[in-house]
């Protein structure tokens, strides 16, 4: 910074607002704090990731005969990677969309005057605890999609693979399905936030040339603000999957599991997450078992890791054909 | 001929006889929409008769359907198939608002409607010790949940705000200050159960296995706050116009009390919201206060020793686990989760009116 050199270049008066010469102590303490706090970022991450590796590592190492089931890491944890990638995956494919047509709504075609107070309200659902969505989920939800959406599908989408008819369908509704809608309606708010702010920042000059060109606003939109935000809708698209992969309460509560690989969606055999499994274990486990979780803990670190790499990646690989 | 009806490529076929001095002739403004709307209104009114009962949700999800499919029919018509492309993406656009509301508003309506069948004195002020059956509260619930986010907020405020003014005064583009930047951004994306399983393996060293205490919640809550207030007061400071700052180093005044002088107070507004924002954020986490600060029956006011129960724990617990009879306790979770509710939803309007009250005269 230019002013670096200012504070040593002055005299000192006595006013008291500037502490006598206490200027190069307090300096010195304040950087060092700030230095501090800085580096302790850098040894908190360390430390999360020295921590999880030393407590999953006998997971491979330690005496199997303390686990009831003595199946290898990896056919414990196969499952647990497919349901949690499935699940999340879903949730993405049915929220994006929709995200995408609410941010437009709020940067393009609510009242001006409304669309802060409509912002406002998708922030609110951001913040519902993930625990109360779970218990609507099971709750609420569940018994609503199984009495009428999921007896529908099984009727006229049975030869898909998701909701084939060769088992029995959900009477409960705690199915991989329900538990992707409501982790849809909680990354919503994220996808849509991001998407937004892009939305906003579209240079007013490429939607006024649309305009003039005779485009309808649905022209401009395709026009100049989808391909403007694409890379910033990217972005927040896989910040909610990275928050998806990671939801642990909702689909706790909400999933029935089962262990194994399943496609059907509506089905009372569902595959586990990573980090419903934890929850759900973690209380009654002891030992051994306690470091296959941890062990299955830094596998999901993993995965959200890359995720979010990715999504950083994209946006700051943004703009750069737009910017103007 | 008028404007509208000139942008028709054939305006043989369906061109306005009688009204052609109008210029909304050809163009399905006001009135028309407005008719539209009204019949999806009605026709998702009728999907009711099959079932016979009124259902809220398929009303709704029928009424949009017929609108959106009624908007473009009618507009390819009446108006050009270009007119007709955009009438569609506005109605997509407005009814996916509409559909997302559906869901926000039956929560808050299921836990207000859920929740106030416990939403007494008792449930407030006793706790769970030799419980059986109805009765019983969530105080020793409360209790923890105010002690743990309380120690949360102490230890990732100071973290967050000098790590962000670490960023922000001091790093400038150097090497370490976009190292740390990077970083945060890890944290943030760290899952709320291996913050958690972070936190227990800590303690494991320390204590021992199965050790469950509130300060290890504090700890694996503190490592998901403290990016989140980083970030916000990043952004804050960095808002702070950089003539504020030479002004003062124009005046002799040392770097760390224009910091503290100059830049906080300026930017204070905005820090105060992020971090009120990130303590409605922790308050509702569950899993990793599951595995670190466990449950108990009643109330523990010390933090470095012994389960302590939280209200996200609580909810999740007296619903998953309901103990006889089942209605009681799910009964009190559902006040659990209102109780929740009520104390995000202060959060957020306290964080509203902070950022209104408190925002400088000089900026904006």
């Amino acid at each position: 910074m230019i002013t670096d050199t200012a504070p040593q270049s002055s005299p000192a008066p006595d006013d008291d607002f500037l502490g006598g010469d206490t200027g190069k102590l307090g300096d010195r303490v304040f950087h060092g704090l700030s230095l501090g706090a800085a580096a302790l970022i850098l040894a908190t991450l360390a430390a999360v990731a020295t921590f999880l590796f030393k407590e999953g590592l006998p997971t491979f190492t330690g005496d199997k005969s303390e686990l009831d089931n003595t199946e290898s890491f990896v056919s414990y944890v196969g499952p647990l990677v497919f349901g949690t990638i499935y699940i999340s995956a879903l949730a993405l494919l049915i929220a994006t969309p929709i995200a995408i047509a609410v941010a437009l709504y709020i940067s393009h075609y609510s009242p001006k005057k409304l669309s802060h107070t409509l912002g406002y309200f998708i922030d609110i659902l951001a913040a519902i605890p993930s625990v109360v969505y779970g218990i609507w989920g099971i709750g609420v939800l569940a018994p609503i999609l199984s009495r009428s959406l999921y007896p529908w599908l099984d009727d006229h989408a049975g030869f898909l693979p998701f909701f084939g008819s060769d088992v029995n369908v959900s009477t409960s509704g705690r199915t991989m399905l329900t538990v992707a809608i409501v982790l849809a309606v909680m990354i919503l708010p994220i996808i849509t936030a991001i998407s937004r702010e892009v939305f906003l920042q579209t240079p007013r000059l490429h939607e006024e040339a649309s305009l003039a060109l005779g485009a309808t606003r649905w022209e401009v939109i395709r026009q100049a603000v989808l391909p403007y935000g694409r890379s910033g809708v990217i972005s927040g698209a896989m910040l909610g999957l990275g928050r998806a992969l990671g939801e642990t309460m909702a689909v706790a509560i909400i999933l029935s599991p089962a262990d194994g690989y399943f496609w059907n969606v509506i089905t009372n055999s569902n595959s586990n997450t990573i980090a419903a499994n934890i929850a759900l274990q973690f209380p009654e486990s002891s030992g051994l078992e306690v470091n296959r979780l941890i062990a299955t803990g830094l596998v999901l670190f993993i995965i959200t890791f890359g995720v979010n790499a990715i999504a950083r990646k994209i946006a700051n690989a943004g703009f750069s054909g737009a910017d103007g | 001929m008028t404007l509208a009806a000139e942008h028709q490529p054939e305006s043989d076929t369906e061109s306005p006889t009688n009204d052609n001095d109008r210029i909304t002739s050809g163009s399905l403004a006001g009135r028309g929409m407005f008719a539209i709307v009204g019949a999806s209104f009605v026709i998702g009114a009728l999907s009711w008769l099959p079932s016979g009962s009124i259902n809220w949700a398929r009303w709704v999800i029928v009424t949009l359907l017929v609108y959106v499919a009624g908007t473009y029919a009618v507009a390819r018509i009446v108006e050009s198939p270009r007119q007709a492309t955009d009438r569609l993406a506005t109605a997509i656009v407005t009814s996916a608002f509409a559909l997302v509301l559906l869901p926000l508003i039956s929560v808050v309506w299921t836990v207000v409607d859920k929740g106030s069948n416990r939403f007494d004195w008792q449930f407030y002020s006793e706790t769970m010790r030799g419980v059986v059956g109805e009765g019983g509260g969530a105080y020793h619930g409360i209790v923890g949940t105010l002690i743990i986010t309380g120690l949360t907020t102490l230890f990732a405020v100071p973290f967050g705000l000098f790590t962000a003014i670490y960023l922000v005064e001091y790093g400038g583009n150097g090497r370490f200050a976009r190292a740390v930047t990077g970083l945060v951004d890890v944290m943030t994306g760290i899952p709320s159960i291996v913050a958690g399983l972070f936190a227990y393996a800590l303690f494991v060293l320390i204590d021992g296995p199965g050790h469950r205490s509130g300060l290890a919640g504090a700890i694996a809550l503190t490592l998901l706050m403290t990016p989140v207030v980083v970030r916000a007061s990043e952004e804050m400071l960095r808002l702070v116009p950089n003539e504020l700052r030479e002004a003062s180093y124009a005046l002799g005044v040392p770097k760390w009390k224009t910091i503290a002088k100059i830049v906080l107070p300026t930017a204070i507004a905005g820090i105060l919201t992020g971090v009120v924002l990130a303590i409605a954020r922790v308050i509702g986490e569950t899993a990793p206060l599951l595995v670190t600060a466990g449950l108990a029956q009643g109330t523990n006011w010390n933090p470095l020793d012994g389960r302590m129960t939280t209200l996200p724990v609580y909810t999740y617990q007296a619903y998953k686990f309901p103990t006889l009879p089942p209605s009681a306790s799910i009964d009190r979770a559902w006040a659990a989760a209102l109780t929740l509710v009520i104390i995000v939803a202060v959060l957020f309007t306290t964080a509203r009116i902070l950022s209104s009250i408190l925002k400088p005269q000089g900026l904006k």
